[in-house]
């Protein structure tokens, strides 16, 4: 059954390289230079898809980007498995697999097919009707489209694929090298413009460089024939980049384009390991050169959708460029002259056209009388009102069209053919244009919009810009590239033209037919199965707005963006409700013009560079002692030390006692540190914390808490005079950047007046903090001669000192309530200095501690954590840390807040200690407190935001926000489970060490 | 994507460059003389303009200087870049 339909040999088709592939899971020959599209119509394979909705048999209709229907799974069931490919862009190579999408259980017998004559019941808006209701029904709604709508299968393994980004900056970038593009960009690469060309095909030369129309001449060769010479030119330009294969995907604002340069999807399997398959170039352009070309449009009649009806030009191109006939008997139907050059393509090659359906009155130009010479029968003013061929077109029916194109009239002729050429002019690609924020402007006498006004330096030239024949392109390319580059010369200057003069023109969006509307299908949006009767009926329904019309009837919200029917759909819509079409608008199009892979998007940030993440100068040690990590912000911070197999449970109990009764060990190192300098560095503290820093002593360390504006904890840490006009101030390790910022922010635009200089220095240090009532010991070992004495170096107090030759800092200061030290020294010395204290530790047992025990350990001394235990609706006041907020100072960040009526108000959720009545439930964070049981609704009064076993008081502690908590010491709460509910009672939120003895212990 | 001039480097590209909200609403001076009304006046209410808006913007990623900005909202034409402390220039 499979014929042969390759008809000429075709330069660009290597037929000394046959090439077996296989579709559907037969397999098929195909030349190097195929696509998957033109080695199945080589095949005679029309049929490769089932529509959307109606489940209806669809052929191929384009040779582009623009293709609705043939839209395929690649090597199906394999890691490099990729759906909705469009079947006219794939390179077929040796081993490729492609299979049909959207049918089950074959493209051939598809079940859904059963919707096409169901049809009646699927009208506009058919999936928000039908729906809706009963939401009972939705198990069984999904089950169905899951199953006979799929629009392919996405992989199931990781992508075996590299994938990369490049940054290039142009002066000059054109985009298409069709002929205005290739012309456009040998110019600007001439006249010393940095020029990158890109196409998204494997070949330049767009559809001139198959114009083989014997009565267009430029330089007295065919379009064709002149072209190849000027592509030759290219190869010895300076300054000129060419990439093919590359379809830009996006134009955003100020000329940054997204394009994706595919660089192995054409190759074997074998050719494609460890190369980058596909690289998204980030282009930002002085210039901008659109040449993006046009598409033809199909004409809306009745059946317009069956396999083996395609684009006249889509028929030409595959005669010319691929050496392939589309079909055996094949018949034109048209508006304009360009069917008539398809036809006079499959003459010339010996292919049998039976008829062209014109729906014009007559045309005089020279290629239509060359048709006529040929013996094709030409029906004027005839329209098509029927096709018939449920896989296969094999007939079409025509009469005669009404004076006024609004009716048919006569008798009705069969012709039997199984191609079908459809010519409805051509509607200029200006898509990238509307993406770049530029305005469209219809143009009532082509019928086309074209680019009007200009949101940053770019020309659209040739069709893309409404030129369509070759005269007007070279005189209008010429001009614009003069004044776009500001030159005077150009080599288009000079060339000579001849075209054969096309002399009338009828455009009628929608074609009537013998039969009722209400009883034809003309297809508006084949990807969708959006009819032109759908259109009407959403517009009888009260729909006005096109964008409502479009996401009513899903016209144009397919995978192709509805590149070929939105402008029958505007044009019908504009018909319908009796408005002009230039006042209706367009849709919007969005990026990606085509669309893009995940992998192309993500590139390289993949596995362990998805995120990037940072590491303290001791992380050597946390993994060889077999740490567990947790991630804080982007570091990687030691969380606990499991040993024996302990649960995270276990470790931290041990962690947490040890600390307590010997000597413990945290690595800090991870906490932001901001050098302050300069001599207005203590005004500054003033300003930006709650508390008087004015008094702090040189050598002293203070608490910070530092607000927002609006009167919110935003952070705090401890900070360090270590000179007149010198501190150090460490933040939380999750906020260290973004209160570097804030700071900057107030210092560069509040306050410049103020002479003070920020450095963030947390990667310069690392820092060890050993705690403990042996942590004194274990320091003295380390530097023999720091005095270490209560008087020389009290709590809240800062030492310059040496470990041998090692400059260090240290802070006698406490997170944990215990005794401790935070020694600080440069980064590359940290792990030496945490090995050194674990050395000098050994005889005190020194344990190693990570985030976990740091939590439990200060959530016993009620200290809070800020993001854990405050969510950004936490006074100081609620906190009740009332003592750090100072009175005297006339103003601080957030300052005037605090006294907001909003924010004295009492009944505020306010931080206090949770006890459970049963020591051993330790409570959920988060878990909700009530004061009424068995209340519905019951008011909420707030949650636990940290709670802990505590092996040093041997009970569960809670901390917790609640409203109104401050007043309630004492009082019974309930926490209610899904299971249980559990008692609690409000508590001093200090649990451990209430008078602070052990600092000094 | 925005290539914003930096003041202080240059054309840049957007990423690097952090959006700070409406430019000059000059923090109080004796914001403890406002009533509750006037600070939360500067404290919440911000602009929202489509057309011709003035705007803070930072070097986040660059040299951290802030800076303000014109922009048209509605097409986001960047009309004009200033340092802090200058005046808007006449457009
Ligand atoms: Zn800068």
């Amino acid at each position: 059954m499979t014929k042969n339909l390759r008809v000429k040999s075709s330069e660009y088709i290597d037929e000394t390289n046959r090439i077996s592939f296989k579709f559907n899971g037969k397999t098929y020959h195909g030349f190097k230079g195929d696509t998957l599209a033109s080695a199945l119509l080589a095949n005679d394979v029309h049929l490769v898809g089932r529509s959307f909705k109606y489940h209806r048999p669809r052929g191929i209709m384009t040779s582009g980007s623009e293709e609705p229907n043939a839209i395929v799974q690649i090597n199906p069931g394999t890691n490099r498995t990729e759906p909705n490919v469009r079947a006219t862009e794939v390179e077929i190579y040796e081993g490729l697999e492609a299979s049909s999408q959207n049918c089950w259980p074959s493209v051939e017998f598809d079940i859904g097919g059963i919707n096409n004559f169901l049809s009646p019941f699927f009208p506009a808006g058919f999936y928000y009707k039908t729906f809706m209701w009963p939401a009972s029904f939705w198990e069984k709604y999904e089950f169905f489209i899951r199953h006979s709508a799929g629009l392919g299968k996405s992989p199931t393994s990781s992508d075996p694929d590299i994938y990369d980004h490049r940054n290039i900056h142009c002066d000059v970038l054109v985009v298409g090298a069709g002929i205005s593009g290739i012309l456009a960009a040998k110019n600007a690469a001439k006249n010393n413009f940095r020029t990158l060309l890109v196409d998204e095909k494997n070949e330049l030369g767009g559809s001139t460089i198959f114009e083989n129309n014997e009565f267009n001449k430029i330089d007295n060769k065919t379009p064709s024939e002149w072209l190849k010479k000027e592509i030759e030119k290219l190869k010895n330009i300076k300054n000129l980049e060419i990439k093919t294969r590359t379809s830009v995907a996006a134009y955003h604002q100020y000329n940054y384009l997204l394009a994706r340069e595919n660089l192995t999807d054409h190759l074997e399997a074998k050719d494609k390991t460890n190369k980058i398959r596909q690289r998204l170039l980030k282009i930002r352009a002085k210039k901008v050169i659109l040449a993006t070309g046009a598409l033809e449009r199909p004409l809306i009649f009745n059946n317009n959708d069956r396999p083996g009806i395609m684009l006249s030009s889509a028929i030409k191109k595959y005669s010319e460029f691929y050496g392939v006939a589309c079909g055996s008997k094949n018949v034109f139907f048209t508006n304009n002259d360009s069917a008539y050059e398809s036809a006079i393509s499959l003459y010339n090659k010996g292919i049998n056209v039976e008829a062209i359906i014109d729906i014009r009155e007559q045309s005089e130009s020279k290629i239509v009388k060359k048709v006529k010479e040929a013996g094709i029968k030409i029906y004027w003013s005839h329209s098509i009102v029927d096709t018939t061929g449920y896989k296969r077109l094999n007939s079409i029916s025509i009469m005669k069209l009404s004076n006024d194109g609004t009716s048919v009239t006569g008798s009705k002729i069969s012709i039997s053919c199984d191609c079908l050429g459809v010519a409805g002019g051509w509607t200029p690609a200006v898509h990238l244009y509307t993406q770049s924020g530029s305005k469209l402007k219809f143009d009532e006498e082509k019928k086309v919009f074209l680019p009007n006004q200009n949101t940053s330096e770019q020309i659209s030239v040739g069709s893309c810009g409404g030129d369509f024949k070759i005269d007007e392109i070279i005189k209008n390319l010429n001009q614009k590239i003069k004044d776009t580059l500001n030159i005077n010369e150009t080599d288009l200057d000079g060339i000579k033209v001849e075209i054969d003069q096309e002399n009338s023109k009828r455009n009628i969006w929608l074609l009537p037919s013998d039969k009722p509307i209400g009883k034809t299908k003309p297809f508006v949006d084949y990807q969708n199965d959006a009819t032109a009767k759908d259109i009407k009926l959403a517009l009888r329904e009260g729909f006005r707005s096109i964008e409502h019309v479009k996401r009513y009837t899903t016209t144009g919200m397919g995978t192709d963006q509805g590149k070929l029917g939105n402008m029958h759909a505007l044009g019908i819509i504009a018909d319908t409700a009796g408005v002009k079409m230039g006042e209706l608008g367009t849709t919007t199009f969005r990026p990606p013009y085509t669309p893009l892979t995940f992998g192309t998007i993500v590139g390289r940030n993949v596995g362990k560079f998805f995120d990037i993440f940072r590491r303290t100068p001791m992380n050597d040690w946390h993994v060889e002692n077999k740490a567990e990590f947790e991630n804080v912000g982007q570091w990687k911070r030691a969380w606990y030390y499991p040993i024996n197999g302990e649960t995270m449970h276990q470790a931290v109990q041990r962690e947490s006692k040890a600390a307590r009764e010997s000597a413990g060990i945290l690595d800090a190192s991870t906490l932001g540190k901001i050098d302050i300098q300069g001599s207005d560095a203590s005004e500054f503290l003033n300003r930006v914390y709650t508390n008087a820093w004015s008094k702090l002593a040189i050598g002293k360390c203070r608490y910070g808490l530092m607000l927002n504006e609006d009167g919110m904890v935003y952070d705090d840490g401890v900070t360090t005079r270590l000179g007149e006009n010198h501190y150090i101030m460490t933040t939380t390790t999750g906020g260290a950047a973004n209160v570097l910022g804030k700071l900057e922010d107030y210092l560069q635009t509040e306050w410049p007046e103020l002479d003070v200089y920020l450095t963030s220095v947390t990667d310069h240090y690392a820092t060890a903090s050993l705690c403990g009532p042996n942590s004194k010991k274990i320091l003295k070992k380390i530097i023999p001669d720091l005095d270490l004495s209560d008087e020389n170096f009290p709590h809240m107090s800062f030492k310059e000192s040496k470990i041998g030759n090692v400059q260090c800092r240290i802070m006698r200061i406490s997170f944990t309530g215990e005794h401790s030290y935070e020694i600080n020294v440069q980064a590359s010395y940290g792990k030496d200095l945490w090995e050194k204290c674990i050395e000098a530790g050994k005889e005190f047992n020194i344990t190693p501690y990570g985030t976990e025990t740091m939590h439990l350990l200060r959530a016993e001394k009620g200290f809070i954590i800020v993001g854990q235990d405050t969510d950004g609706t936490m006074t100081p006041i609620d906190l009740q840390m009332d003592w750090i907020v100072s009175k005297k100072k006339y103003d601080f960040i957030g300052k005037r807040s605090l006294y907001r009526s909003d924010t004295m108000r009492e009944d505020r959720k306010q931080l206090v200690g949770l006890l459970t009545d049963d020591p051993n439930i330790v409570l959920e964070e988060g878990a909700q407190i009530v004061s009424k049981l068995n209340q519905s609704p019951v008011e909420m009064l707030g949650h636990v935001t940290s709670s802990y076993f505590s092996p040093n008081l041997k009970k569960s502690i809670a901390l917790a926000v609640v409203r109104g908590g401050k007043d309630m010491m004492g009082k019974k709460l309930f926490v209610p489970m899904e299971n249980k509910n559990i008692n609690v009672t409000v508590a001093n939120p200090i649990f451990y060490d209430e008078k602070n003895e052990r600092l000094n212990a | 994507m925005f290539l914003i001039n930096c003041p202080y480097c240059g054309e840049r590209d957007q990423q690097e460059f952090k959006a700070g909200g409406e430019a000059h609403i000059e923090r109080p001076k004796q914001p403890t003389e406002l009533s509750d009304d006037e600070w939360a006046e500067y404290l919440f209410m911000r602009k929202n303009i489509k057309g011709v808006q003035f705007e803070r913007w930072n070097h986040a990623h660059g040299c951290r200087k802030w800076f303000n900005m014109i922009r048209d909202t509605s097409n986001d034409e960047i009309k004009a870049i200033y340092k802090m402390g200058e005046k808007p220039p006449s457009q």
